[in-house]
């Protein structure tokens, strides 16, 4: 049986919920309150909260289609914070204010970096057994 | 912020959190010792926010009231719902991922105390 929230997936599955959560609070707090003092790193931060919640969700569900959302989200997360990284880096006017993916995720135990990488290993061996 | 109780409910937090990764190490699912854990790890966790709303209506401000809320809610719900999705896993898995909540909850907790600071009081 290939669930991908059993096992060391259960794991997976709650450290992308503590983000889900902390990403959707951080940006919307920051949406609301602070909106014109970065808006492009706001936004990022928006965008990568919903990144976070669409992998919780489909982390969570069983069958092949959820599975590739699963990939897809992954995949999304690690595009994201490899571009977001690389341009804070070059940049840093650009993200005056710590983003959740600035710098490769430094501001988070570089954990939005190594997330997606377990994730998509994980997603591999749970559908090598489905197959 | 109350730093004795802050240091505290970090302090215990972490010790149950190490006793999750030993309960991993052993291969042995959650029991009755971490529940009891994490049952005292609460009680400490509500103290400090019953303490801090009183704080809070006392007048005392922190650095940003919004924020200090938030992690305030998130401080007190996030062992609870940690149990919850870990007794579903009766594996060493479930015990790690209990660990995590408590890791979870300890951070919430350095970030309370860093909010609340921001504003010097």
């Amino acid at each position: 049986m290939a669930e991908t929230s059993s096992g060391p997936g259960r794991i997976l599955v709650t450290v992308y919920a503590i983000f889900a959560v902390a990403a959707c609070s951080r940006s919307a707090v920051q949406i609301a309150t602070e909106f014109d003092h970065a808006r492009l790193a706001y936004l990022l931060s928006a965008f990568a909260a919903v990144v976070y919640v669409v992998a919780t969700v489909a982390l969570t569900r069983r069958g092949p289609r959820w599975h590739r959302v699963a990939v897809a989200a992954c995949a999304t997360e690690l595009a994201g914070v490899l571009a977001v990284g690389t341009a804070s880096v070059l940049d840093q006017g650009a993200f005056p204010d710590q983003a959740v993916w600035s710098t490769y995720g430094s501001g988070y135990l570089f954990i939005p970096v190594v997330l997606p990488v377990l994730g998509l290993l994980w997603l591999r061996r749970t559908r090598a057994a489905m197959a | 912020m109350i730093t004795g109780l802050e240091v505290a409910t970090i302090t215990v937090t972490l010790i149950v959190a190490v006793a999750c990764l030993v309960q991993v190490l052993r291969d042995r699912p959650v029991g009755v010792g971490l529940l009891v854990g994490a049952g005292g790890c609460e009680l400490a966790l509500v103290a400090q926010a019953v303490a801090a709303v009183v704080k809070l209506i006392g007048g005392e401000q922190a650095g940003e009231p919004a924020v200090f809320v938030l992690y305030l809610i998130a401080s007190v719900v996030v062992l609870p719902i940690g149990v919850w999705w870990t007794l579903g896993e009766r594996s060493r898995w479930g015990s790690a991922v209990l660990g995590v909540a408590f890791l979870a909850a300890a951070m919430v907790v350095v970030r309370l105390g860093q909010v609340w600071a921001s504003a010097g009081g």
